[in-house]
Protein backbone atom coordinates (compact mmCIF):
# COMPACT_ATOMS: atom_id res chain seq x y z
CA UNK A 1 0.00 0.00 0.00
CA UNK A 2 1.44 3.68 -0.87
CA UNK A 3 0.81 4.55 2.97
CA UNK A 4 4.37 3.15 3.51
CA UNK A 5 7.53 3.22 1.55
CA UNK A 6 7.22 -0.34 0.80
CA UNK A 7 6.05 -1.46 -3.31
CA UNK A 8 3.82 -4.45 -3.47
CA UNK A 9 5.57 -7.84 -3.95
CA UNK A 10 5.18 -9.30 -7.42
CA UNK A 11 3.41 -12.91 -7.54
CA UNK A 12 6.92 -14.42 -9.34
CA UNK A 13 10.51 -13.72 -9.14
CA UNK A 14 12.59 -13.10 -12.30
CA UNK A 15 13.83 -16.60 -12.32
CA UNK A 16 10.21 -17.95 -12.83
CA UNK A 17 9.25 -15.36 -15.52
CA UNK A 18 12.87 -15.74 -17.60
CA UNK A 19 10.97 -19.94 -17.39
CA UNK A 20 7.53 -19.30 -18.69
CA UNK A 21 8.07 -16.50 -20.76
CA UNK A 22 10.12 -16.53 -23.90
CA UNK A 23 12.74 -13.85 -24.42
CA UNK A 24 11.66 -12.58 -20.28
CA UNK A 25 14.34 -9.52 -19.70
CA UNK A 26 16.23 -9.83 -23.33
CA UNK A 27 15.33 -6.06 -23.33
CA UNK A 28 16.31 -5.03 -19.88
CA UNK A 29 18.78 -2.85 -20.92
CA UNK A 30 17.37 0.29 -22.52
CA UNK A 31 20.38 0.36 -24.59
CA UNK A 32 18.94 -2.20 -26.56
CA UNK A 33 16.02 -1.11 -26.90
CA UNK A 34 15.69 0.71 -30.54
CA UNK A 35 14.19 4.16 -30.76
CA UNK A 36 16.60 5.10 -27.82
CA UNK A 37 17.47 7.81 -28.02
CA UNK A 38 14.41 9.48 -29.36
CA UNK A 39 16.74 12.05 -31.31
CA UNK A 40 20.00 10.80 -33.23
CA UNK A 41 22.84 12.59 -34.62
CA UNK A 42 21.43 13.82 -37.75
CA UNK A 43 22.21 11.34 -40.47
CA UNK A 44 20.34 11.65 -43.40
CA UNK A 45 22.24 8.44 -44.90
CA UNK A 46 21.42 6.48 -41.87
CA UNK A 47 17.49 5.13 -43.88
CA UNK A 48 19.16 5.02 -47.10
CA UNK A 49 18.60 8.57 -48.89
CA UNK A 50 21.41 9.43 -50.79
CA UNK A 51 20.38 13.22 -51.64
CA UNK A 52 20.61 15.72 -48.93
CA UNK A 53 17.17 17.88 -50.26
CA UNK A 54 14.89 15.13 -52.41
CA UNK A 55 13.55 16.34 -55.69
CA UNK A 56 10.65 17.51 -56.45
CA UNK A 57 7.59 15.89 -57.98
CA UNK A 58 5.98 17.01 -60.81
CA UNK A 59 2.84 19.37 -59.46
CA UNK A 60 0.21 18.79 -62.73
CA UNK A 61 -2.22 20.36 -61.39
CA UNK A 62 -3.21 22.81 -58.61
CA UNK A 63 -2.52 20.83 -55.27
CA UNK A 64 -4.00 21.83 -51.98
CA UNK A 65 -1.44 21.91 -48.86
CA UNK A 66 -1.57 23.04 -45.37
CA UNK A 67 -0.49 26.55 -44.80
CA UNK A 68 1.40 25.74 -41.88
CA UNK A 69 3.75 24.27 -44.89
CA UNK A 70 6.17 26.83 -46.50
CA UNK A 71 4.99 24.91 -49.65
CA UNK A 72 4.10 22.23 -51.52
CA UNK A 73 6.34 19.05 -50.22
CA UNK A 74 8.79 17.62 -52.40
CA UNK A 75 6.69 14.47 -52.60
CA UNK A 76 3.07 14.36 -52.50
CA UNK A 77 0.21 12.08 -52.90
CA UNK A 78 -1.67 12.22 -55.79
CA UNK A 79 -4.72 10.08 -55.54
CA UNK A 80 -8.18 11.63 -55.66
CA UNK A 81 -7.52 14.98 -56.37
CA UNK A 82 -10.42 17.37 -55.25
CA UNK A 83 -13.35 18.10 -57.58
CA UNK A 84 -17.05 18.78 -57.32
CA UNK A 85 -18.43 21.39 -54.19
CA UNK A 86 -16.54 18.91 -51.60
CA UNK A 87 -13.36 19.72 -53.50
CA UNK A 88 -14.13 23.54 -53.93
CA UNK A 89 -15.00 22.90 -49.63
CA UNK A 90 -11.32 21.44 -48.94
CA UNK A 91 -10.08 23.86 -51.20
CA UNK A 92 -11.23 26.45 -49.17
CA UNK A 93 -10.40 24.90 -45.62
CA UNK A 94 -7.15 24.81 -47.08
CA UNK A 95 -6.38 27.40 -48.07
CA UNK A 96 -8.53 29.52 -45.23
CA UNK A 97 -7.53 27.77 -42.25
CA UNK A 98 -4.20 26.43 -40.91
CA UNK A 99 -4.59 23.29 -38.72
CA UNK A 100 -4.78 24.61 -35.28
CA UNK A 101 -8.32 26.27 -36.30
CA UNK A 102 -11.18 24.10 -35.53
CA UNK A 103 -12.78 25.19 -38.55
CA UNK A 104 -10.17 23.75 -41.05
CA UNK A 105 -11.26 20.20 -39.60
CA UNK A 106 -15.00 20.79 -39.34
CA UNK A 107 -15.01 21.96 -42.72
CA UNK A 108 -13.05 18.74 -44.01
CA UNK A 109 -15.36 16.48 -42.29
CA UNK A 110 -18.47 18.66 -43.66
CA UNK A 111 -16.60 18.15 -47.41
CA UNK A 112 -16.29 14.23 -46.55
CA UNK A 113 -20.30 13.90 -46.03
CA UNK A 114 -20.77 16.35 -48.87
CA UNK A 115 -18.08 13.85 -51.24
CA UNK A 116 -20.63 10.82 -50.30
CA UNK A 117 -23.71 12.40 -51.02
CA UNK A 118 -22.13 13.87 -54.52
CA UNK A 119 -21.02 10.15 -55.59
CA UNK A 120 -24.27 8.99 -54.56
CA UNK A 121 -26.21 11.35 -56.53
CA UNK A 122 -23.95 10.86 -59.54
CA UNK A 123 -24.09 7.52 -59.93
CA UNK A 124 -27.41 6.83 -60.81
CA UNK A 125 -27.51 9.95 -63.30
CA UNK A 126 -24.46 8.59 -64.83
CA UNK A 127 -26.26 5.48 -65.65
CA UNK A 128 -29.63 7.14 -66.79
CA UNK A 129 -27.61 9.46 -68.60
CA UNK A 130 -25.75 6.83 -70.27
CA UNK A 131 -29.03 4.58 -70.82
CA UNK A 132 -30.76 7.31 -72.49
CA UNK A 133 -28.17 8.27 -74.91
CA UNK A 134 -27.96 4.47 -75.66
CA UNK A 135 -31.62 4.36 -76.12
CA UNK A 136 -31.83 7.88 -77.98
CA UNK A 137 -29.04 6.85 -80.13
CA UNK A 138 -30.72 3.52 -81.52
CA UNK A 139 -33.77 4.97 -82.45
CA UNK A 140 -31.61 7.95 -84.46
CA UNK A 141 -29.71 5.10 -86.48
CA UNK A 142 -33.04 2.63 -86.57
CA UNK A 143 -35.01 6.00 -88.32
CA UNK A 144 -31.93 7.05 -90.81
CA UNK A 145 -32.12 3.07 -91.47
CA UNK A 146 -35.45 2.77 -91.78
CA UNK A 147 -35.20 6.28 -94.41
CA UNK A 148 -32.37 4.62 -96.20
CA UNK A 149 -34.77 1.79 -97.39
CA UNK B 1 -6.24 -3.46 -61.20
CA UNK B 2 -8.70 -4.47 -58.33
CA UNK B 3 -8.41 -2.17 -55.02
CA UNK B 4 -10.32 -1.91 -52.04
CA UNK B 5 -12.35 1.11 -52.26
CA UNK B 6 -13.89 3.74 -49.87
CA UNK B 7 -17.17 4.78 -50.62
CA UNK B 8 -18.21 6.14 -47.27
CA UNK B 9 -18.78 5.51 -44.23
CA UNK B 10 -19.43 1.68 -43.36
CA UNK B 11 -19.28 1.17 -47.08
CA UNK B 12 -16.60 -0.57 -49.11
CA UNK B 13 -16.23 -2.16 -51.77
CA UNK B 14 -13.35 -3.53 -54.43
CA UNK B 15 -13.94 -2.00 -57.83
CA UNK B 16 -10.82 -1.68 -61.41
CA UNK B 17 -8.78 1.24 -60.81
CA UNK B 18 -5.52 2.50 -62.51
CA UNK B 19 -2.82 0.31 -61.79
CA UNK B 20 -0.03 3.21 -60.08
CA UNK B 21 2.84 4.40 -61.92
CA UNK B 22 6.03 6.11 -60.64
CA UNK B 23 5.26 9.88 -59.92
CA UNK B 24 8.97 10.96 -58.58
CA UNK B 25 12.16 9.48 -59.59
CA UNK B 26 12.81 7.80 -56.48
CA UNK B 27 9.27 5.82 -56.36
CA UNK B 28 8.70 2.13 -56.46
CA UNK B 29 5.66 0.25 -57.51
CA UNK B 30 4.93 -3.05 -55.34
CA UNK B 31 2.77 -5.62 -56.41
CA UNK B 32 1.20 -6.25 -52.87
CA UNK B 33 1.17 -10.06 -51.81
CA UNK B 34 -0.90 -9.66 -48.93
CA UNK B 35 -1.97 -7.16 -46.74
CA UNK B 36 -4.00 -6.31 -43.96
CA UNK B 37 -6.16 -4.14 -42.00
CA UNK B 38 -5.53 -2.45 -38.62
CA UNK B 39 -7.98 -1.49 -36.36
CA UNK B 40 -7.17 1.94 -37.11
CA UNK B 41 -8.44 1.25 -40.83
CA UNK B 42 -11.65 1.30 -39.00
CA UNK B 43 -11.36 4.96 -38.13
CA UNK B 44 -11.73 5.40 -41.50
CA UNK B 45 -14.27 2.89 -42.14
CA UNK B 46 -16.54 4.62 -39.41
CA UNK B 47 -16.33 8.09 -40.79
CA UNK B 48 -14.28 9.06 -38.67
CA UNK B 49 -10.77 10.80 -39.92
CA UNK B 50 -11.07 14.41 -41.95
CA UNK B 51 -10.23 14.08 -45.61
CA UNK B 52 -11.06 10.56 -46.59
CA UNK B 53 -12.28 11.13 -49.88
CA UNK B 54 -14.96 8.69 -51.54
CA UNK B 55 -12.47 6.01 -53.88
CA UNK B 56 -9.64 6.10 -51.55
CA UNK B 57 -8.16 2.39 -51.00
CA UNK B 58 -7.03 2.32 -47.51
CA UNK B 59 -3.92 -0.14 -46.71
CA UNK B 60 -0.91 0.85 -44.86
CA UNK B 61 0.40 -2.68 -43.84
CA UNK B 62 1.19 -4.86 -46.96
CA UNK B 63 4.59 -6.64 -48.44
CA UNK B 64 5.04 -7.52 -51.93
CA UNK B 65 7.09 -7.80 -54.67
CA UNK B 66 8.85 -4.76 -56.39
CA UNK B 67 6.95 -4.13 -59.99
CA UNK B 68 8.83 -1.12 -60.94
CA UNK B 69 11.21 1.60 -59.77
CA UNK B 70 11.72 5.07 -60.91
CA UNK B 71 15.31 5.89 -62.51
CA UNK B 72 17.06 7.13 -59.27
CA UNK B 73 16.09 4.25 -56.86
CA UNK B 74 19.77 2.19 -55.44
CA UNK B 75 18.68 0.06 -53.52
CA UNK B 76 15.55 -1.92 -54.70
CA UNK B 77 15.39 -4.06 -58.06
CA UNK B 78 12.21 -5.57 -60.11
CA UNK B 79 11.67 -8.90 -58.54
CA UNK B 80 12.62 -7.89 -54.77
CA UNK B 81 10.55 -9.49 -51.79
CA UNK B 82 10.12 -6.29 -50.03
CA UNK B 83 7.93 -5.32 -46.43
CA UNK B 84 7.38 -1.96 -46.34
CA UNK B 85 6.74 0.36 -43.11
CA UNK B 86 3.52 2.10 -42.91
CA UNK B 87 5.41 5.45 -42.22
CA UNK B 88 6.50 6.77 -45.84
CA UNK B 89 9.97 8.44 -44.73
CA UNK B 90 12.55 10.49 -47.49
CA UNK B 91 15.09 9.87 -45.04
CA UNK B 92 16.72 13.67 -45.54
CA UNK B 93 14.26 16.05 -43.27
CA UNK B 94 15.21 17.65 -40.21
CA UNK B 95 12.87 14.36 -38.13
CA UNK B 96 13.90 11.70 -40.48
CA UNK B 97 17.80 12.64 -40.14
CA UNK B 98 17.18 12.01 -36.61
CA UNK B 99 15.32 9.12 -36.17
CA UNK B 100 11.91 10.50 -36.42
CA UNK B 101 10.58 8.20 -39.59
CA UNK B 102 6.96 8.63 -38.26
CA UNK B 103 6.96 12.46 -38.74
CA UNK B 104 8.28 12.74 -42.03
CA UNK B 105 8.01 16.17 -43.37
CA UNK B 106 8.43 16.09 -46.48
CA UNK B 107 5.86 13.67 -47.68
CA UNK B 108 2.73 14.81 -46.51
CA UNK B 109 1.55 18.57 -48.08
CA UNK B 110 -1.64 18.19 -46.58
CA UNK B 111 -0.58 18.43 -42.96
CA UNK B 112 2.65 19.65 -41.05
CA UNK B 113 1.33 17.83 -38.07
CA UNK B 114 1.33 14.41 -39.63
CA UNK B 115 4.21 12.43 -41.21
CA UNK B 116 2.68 10.30 -44.10
CA UNK B 117 1.03 7.03 -44.14
CA UNK B 118 -0.01 5.00 -46.94
CA UNK B 119 -3.89 4.62 -47.30
CA UNK B 120 -4.65 6.75 -44.18
CA UNK B 121 -6.78 9.69 -45.75
CA UNK B 122 -5.16 13.31 -47.03
CA UNK B 123 -5.01 14.07 -43.63
CA UNK B 124 -2.03 11.73 -43.81
CA UNK B 125 -0.73 12.60 -47.56
CA UNK B 126 -3.12 10.92 -49.97
CA UNK B 127 -1.12 8.12 -50.89
CA UNK B 128 -3.62 5.26 -52.23
CA UNK B 129 -2.26 2.17 -49.83
CA UNK B 130 -1.98 -1.65 -50.25
CA UNK B 131 -5.55 -3.02 -50.05
CA UNK B 132 -4.97 -3.66 -53.50
CA UNK B 133 -2.62 -5.32 -56.20
CA UNK B 134 -0.27 -2.44 -56.75
CA UNK B 135 0.85 0.42 -54.18
CA UNK B 136 3.05 3.22 -55.01
CA UNK B 137 5.90 3.27 -52.55
CA UNK B 138 7.60 6.50 -52.38
CA UNK B 139 11.56 7.23 -51.61
CA UNK B 140 11.79 3.22 -52.03
CA UNK B 141 15.35 4.17 -51.43
CA UNK B 142 14.64 4.85 -47.52
CA UNK B 143 11.42 2.78 -46.31
CA UNK B 144 11.32 -0.61 -48.34
CA UNK B 145 13.55 -3.33 -46.33
CA UNK B 146 13.67 -7.28 -49.12
CA UNK B 147 12.34 -9.81 -46.38
CA UNK B 148 14.91 -12.45 -45.09
CA UNK B 149 14.66 -15.48 -46.60
CA UNK B 150 14.32 -17.09 -43.10
CA UNK B 151 10.71 -14.62 -42.13
CA UNK B 152 7.65 -15.86 -43.76
CA UNK B 153 5.30 -13.14 -45.41
CA UNK B 154 2.95 -13.12 -42.56
CA UNK B 155 5.52 -12.48 -40.09
CA UNK B 156 7.16 -9.82 -42.38
CA UNK B 157 3.16 -8.28 -42.38
CA UNK B 158 2.95 -7.98 -39.21
CA UNK B 159 6.26 -6.19 -38.66
CA UNK B 160 4.94 -3.12 -40.78
CA UNK B 161 3.46 -1.58 -38.19
CA UNK B 162 1.18 -4.06 -35.60
CA UNK B 163 4.55 -6.10 -34.08
CA UNK B 164 7.01 -2.57 -34.07
CA UNK B 165 4.20 -0.50 -32.95
CA UNK B 166 3.59 -2.50 -29.91
CA UNK B 167 6.91 -2.71 -28.70
CA UNK B 168 7.36 0.90 -29.52
CA UNK B 169 4.50 1.61 -26.92
CA UNK B 170 6.00 -0.66 -24.51
CA UNK B 171 9.13 1.47 -24.86
CA UNK B 172 7.87 4.76 -24.27
CA UNK B 173 6.67 3.39 -21.16
CA UNK B 174 10.54 3.15 -20.31
CA UNK B 175 9.33 -0.46 -18.49
CA UNK B 176 11.69 -1.25 -15.98
CA UNK B 177 12.76 -4.23 -14.34
CA UNK B 178 9.67 -5.76 -11.79
CA UNK B 179 7.00 -3.10 -13.56
CA UNK B 180 3.64 -3.40 -13.62
CA UNK B 181 1.95 -2.56 -16.81
CA UNK B 182 -1.52 -2.56 -17.48
CA UNK B 183 -2.18 -2.43 -21.46
CA UNK B 184 -5.41 -1.14 -22.67
CA UNK B 185 -6.61 -3.27 -25.39
CA UNK B 186 -5.93 -6.60 -26.65
CA UNK B 187 -5.92 -5.73 -30.39
CA UNK B 188 -2.71 -6.69 -32.38
CA UNK B 189 -1.15 -3.76 -31.07
CA UNK B 190 -1.52 -4.57 -27.29
CA UNK B 191 -0.95 -7.72 -27.70
CA UNK B 192 2.17 -7.22 -29.28
CA UNK B 193 2.58 -4.21 -26.41
CA UNK B 194 2.46 -6.51 -23.67
CA UNK B 195 4.56 -9.87 -25.22
CA UNK B 196 7.48 -6.50 -25.36
CA UNK B 197 6.97 -5.38 -21.98
CA UNK B 198 7.83 -8.74 -20.76
CA UNK B 199 11.06 -8.43 -23.07
CA UNK B 200 12.39 -5.21 -21.08
CA UNK B 201 11.70 -7.31 -17.48
CA UNK B 202 8.19 -6.28 -16.55
CA UNK B 203 7.27 -8.07 -13.31
CA UNK B 204 2.87 -8.11 -14.08
CA UNK B 205 1.64 -7.56 -17.30
CA UNK B 206 -2.38 -6.65 -17.04
CA UNK B 207 -4.18 -6.39 -20.14
CA UNK B 208 -7.89 -4.76 -20.35
CA UNK B 209 -10.15 -5.39 -23.23
CA UNK B 210 -13.94 -6.25 -23.36
CA UNK B 211 -14.10 -9.03 -26.50
CA UNK B 212 -13.80 -12.46 -24.95
CA UNK B 213 -11.46 -14.15 -27.77
CA UNK B 214 -8.95 -11.05 -27.21
CA UNK B 215 -8.52 -11.62 -23.48
CA UNK B 216 -8.05 -15.53 -24.15
CA UNK B 217 -5.33 -14.01 -26.87
CA UNK B 218 -3.62 -11.85 -24.25
CA UNK B 219 -3.43 -14.89 -21.18
CA UNK B 220 -1.99 -17.15 -24.35
CA UNK B 221 -0.32 -15.34 -26.58
CA UNK B 222 0.72 -12.38 -24.25
CA UNK B 223 1.36 -14.55 -20.56
CA UNK B 224 -0.60 -11.56 -19.29
CA UNK B 225 -3.47 -11.14 -16.35
CA UNK B 226 -6.59 -9.98 -17.70
CA UNK B 227 -9.58 -7.39 -17.24
CA UNK B 228 -12.94 -7.84 -18.85
CA UNK B 229 -14.50 -4.44 -18.50
CA UNK B 230 -17.61 -5.43 -19.49
CA UNK B 231 -17.64 -7.11 -16.26
CA UNK B 232 -16.09 -5.08 -13.31
CA UNK B 233 -18.04 -2.41 -11.76
CA UNK B 234 -14.61 0.88 -12.29
CA UNK B 235 -12.01 -0.03 -14.40
CA UNK B 236 -9.39 1.83 -12.25
CA UNK B 237 -10.85 0.61 -8.66
CA UNK B 238 -10.37 -2.50 -10.09
CA UNK B 239 -6.70 -2.13 -11.17
CA UNK B 240 -5.80 0.07 -8.33
CA UNK B 241 -7.22 -3.00 -6.24
CA UNK B 242 -5.35 -5.27 -8.18
CA UNK B 243 -1.83 -2.99 -7.43
CA UNK B 244 -1.93 -2.35 -3.91
CA UNK B 245 -3.65 0.72 -4.04
CA UNK B 246 -0.52 1.85 -5.47
CA UNK B 247 -1.46 1.48 -9.51
CA UNK B 248 0.36 0.57 -12.51
CA UNK B 249 4.24 1.63 -13.30
CA UNK B 250 2.91 2.39 -16.53
CA UNK B 251 -0.20 2.10 -18.34
CA UNK B 252 -0.57 2.09 -22.46
CA UNK B 253 -3.07 3.11 -24.72
CA UNK B 254 -3.13 0.83 -27.67
CA UNK B 255 -6.89 1.47 -28.33
CA UNK B 256 -7.18 4.66 -29.25
CA UNK B 257 -9.81 6.70 -31.26
CA UNK B 258 -13.13 4.60 -30.63
CA UNK B 259 -12.47 3.50 -26.69
CA UNK B 260 -15.93 2.17 -25.91
CA UNK B 261 -17.05 2.70 -21.98
CA UNK B 262 -18.64 6.02 -21.98
CA UNK B 263 -21.47 6.79 -23.88
CA UNK B 264 -21.43 9.86 -24.25
CA UNK B 265 -18.05 10.49 -25.14
CA UNK B 266 -19.06 7.51 -27.79
CA UNK B 267 -21.65 9.46 -29.32
CA UNK B 268 -19.96 12.50 -30.27
CA UNK B 269 -16.89 10.46 -31.51
CA UNK B 270 -18.68 7.52 -33.01
CA UNK B 271 -22.01 8.90 -34.09
CA UNK B 272 -21.67 12.45 -34.16
CA UNK B 273 -18.38 12.09 -35.62
CA UNK B 274 -17.28 15.61 -34.31
CA UNK B 275 -14.41 15.13 -32.05
CA UNK B 276 -10.76 13.11 -32.61
CA UNK B 277 -12.09 10.22 -30.75
CA UNK B 278 -13.41 8.80 -27.68
CA UNK B 279 -10.46 8.90 -25.13
CA UNK B 280 -11.72 6.63 -22.68
CA UNK B 281 -8.88 4.39 -22.60
CA UNK B 282 -6.57 7.26 -22.24
CA UNK B 283 -8.08 8.53 -19.45
CA UNK B 284 -8.56 5.56 -17.68
CA UNK B 285 -4.31 4.88 -18.35
CA UNK B 286 -4.06 8.69 -16.59
CA UNK B 287 -6.15 7.16 -13.61
CA UNK B 288 -5.02 3.54 -13.32
CA UNK B 289 -1.44 4.57 -13.18
CA UNK B 290 0.61 5.42 -10.31
CA UNK B 291 1.68 9.00 -9.31
CA UNK B 292 5.12 9.68 -11.11
CA UNK B 293 4.19 6.55 -13.83
CA UNK B 294 4.17 6.54 -17.37
CA UNK B 295 1.34 7.08 -19.83
CA UNK B 296 2.67 5.91 -23.27
CA UNK B 297 -0.07 6.38 -26.39
CA UNK B 298 0.35 4.13 -29.46
CA UNK B 299 -3.33 4.36 -30.16
CA UNK B 300 -4.49 6.63 -33.12
CA UNK B 301 -6.83 9.86 -32.93
CA UNK B 302 -7.75 12.15 -35.31
CA UNK B 303 -6.19 15.81 -35.40
CA UNK B 304 -9.32 17.22 -33.83
CA UNK B 305 -10.08 17.86 -30.12
CA UNK B 306 -10.11 14.89 -27.59
CA UNK B 307 -11.14 15.68 -23.96
CA UNK B 308 -8.76 14.36 -21.78
CA UNK B 309 -7.91 14.97 -18.20
CA UNK B 310 -5.18 16.74 -18.17
CA UNK B 311 -5.43 17.52 -14.86
CA UNK B 312 -5.04 14.44 -13.21
CA UNK B 313 -2.03 13.87 -15.55
CA UNK B 314 -0.56 16.71 -14.24
CA UNK B 315 -1.59 16.80 -10.55
CA UNK B 316 -0.25 12.92 -10.59
CA UNK B 317 3.11 14.11 -12.18
CA UNK B 318 2.47 11.79 -15.05
CA UNK B 319 4.99 11.11 -17.93
CA UNK B 320 3.56 11.03 -21.47
CA UNK B 321 4.96 9.68 -24.11
CA UNK B 322 3.34 9.17 -27.54
CA UNK B 323 4.15 9.14 -31.54
CA UNK B 324 4.11 7.20 -34.61
CA UNK B 325 5.81 4.53 -34.50
CA UNK B 326 9.19 4.91 -36.82
CA UNK B 327 9.13 1.40 -37.94
CA UNK B 328 12.49 0.71 -40.13
CA UNK B 329 13.96 1.95 -36.64
CA UNK B 330 12.54 -1.05 -34.98
CA UNK B 331 13.45 -4.34 -37.39
CA UNK B 332 16.99 -5.17 -36.58
CA UNK B 333 15.87 -5.94 -32.82
CA UNK B 334 12.58 -7.38 -33.40
CA UNK B 335 14.15 -9.16 -36.24
CA UNK B 336 16.71 -10.57 -33.61
CA UNK B 337 13.86 -11.11 -31.35
CA UNK B 338 11.78 -13.25 -34.07
CA UNK B 339 14.98 -15.41 -35.38
CA UNK B 340 15.55 -16.60 -31.65
CA UNK B 341 12.06 -17.59 -30.85
CA UNK B 342 11.05 -15.21 -28.40
CA UNK B 343 7.51 -14.82 -30.71
CA UNK B 344 5.70 -15.91 -34.07
CA UNK B 345 4.11 -12.50 -35.08
CA UNK B 346 1.69 -13.95 -37.67
CA UNK B 347 0.16 -15.82 -34.43
CA UNK B 348 -2.33 -12.78 -34.19
CA UNK B 349 -3.73 -12.97 -37.46
CA UNK B 350 -7.19 -14.99 -37.14
CA UNK B 351 -8.88 -14.72 -40.48
CA UNK B 352 -7.80 -14.75 -44.15
CA UNK B 353 -9.73 -13.20 -47.03
CA UNK B 354 -9.88 -12.50 -50.85
CA UNK B 355 -8.97 -8.88 -51.48
CA UNK B 356 -12.62 -9.53 -53.19
CA UNK B 357 -14.17 -9.73 -50.28
CA UNK B 358 -12.78 -6.73 -48.44
CA UNK B 359 -16.27 -5.40 -47.96
CA UNK B 360 -16.79 -9.01 -45.55
CA UNK B 361 -13.85 -8.78 -44.19
CA UNK B 362 -14.36 -4.95 -42.74
CA UNK B 363 -17.71 -5.71 -41.55
CA UNK B 364 -16.66 -8.84 -39.44
CA UNK B 365 -13.83 -6.95 -37.91
CA UNK B 366 -15.99 -3.70 -36.75
CA UNK B 367 -17.91 -5.51 -35.15
CA UNK B 368 -15.46 -8.34 -33.67
CA UNK B 369 -17.17 -11.01 -34.85
CA UNK B 370 -16.08 -14.11 -34.95
CA UNK B 371 -13.07 -13.88 -32.61
CA UNK B 372 -12.02 -11.44 -35.49
CA UNK B 373 -8.67 -10.12 -34.17
CA UNK B 374 -6.42 -9.29 -37.19
CA UNK B 375 -7.36 -9.89 -40.67
CA UNK B 376 -5.30 -9.82 -44.10
CA UNK B 377 -6.21 -10.21 -47.42
CA UNK B 378 -4.65 -11.70 -50.28
CA UNK B 379 -5.26 -10.22 -53.97
CA UNK B 380 -6.43 -13.05 -56.29
CA UNK B 381 -3.19 -14.13 -58.79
Amino acid sequence: MPYTAATPPLPETPEELRARIPGWGADLDPAVRPSYPKLLPPDVTRYGAHWTEPERQTEHAPRERSVEHAHLTPVFGTAQPLHGLAGALRRHAYARFSEARAAHWLLLVAADRLDVVEHRLAAPATRRALAGAAVAGAAVLGARAVARR
Amino acid sequence: MRAMVYRGPYRVGVEDKERPRVEHPNDAVVRVTVAAICGSDLHLYHGLIPDTRVGHTFGHEFVGVVEEVGPSVERLRPGDRVMVPFDVSCGSCWYCARGLLGNCHNVNANAAAVGGIYGYSHTAGGFDGGQAEYVRVPFADVGPEPIPAWLADEDALMLTDALPTGYFGAQLGDVGEGDVVVVFGAGPVGLFAARSAWFMGAGRVVVVDHVAERLAKAREFAFAETVDLGVVDDVVVHLKEATGHLGADVAIDAVGAEAVGAPLQHAAASWLKLTGGSAVALNWAIDAVRKGGTVSVVGAYGPIFVPVKFGDALNKGLTLRMNQCPVKRQWPRLLEHVRAGHLRPSDVITHRYDLEDVAEAYETFSAKRDGCIKPVLVPSP
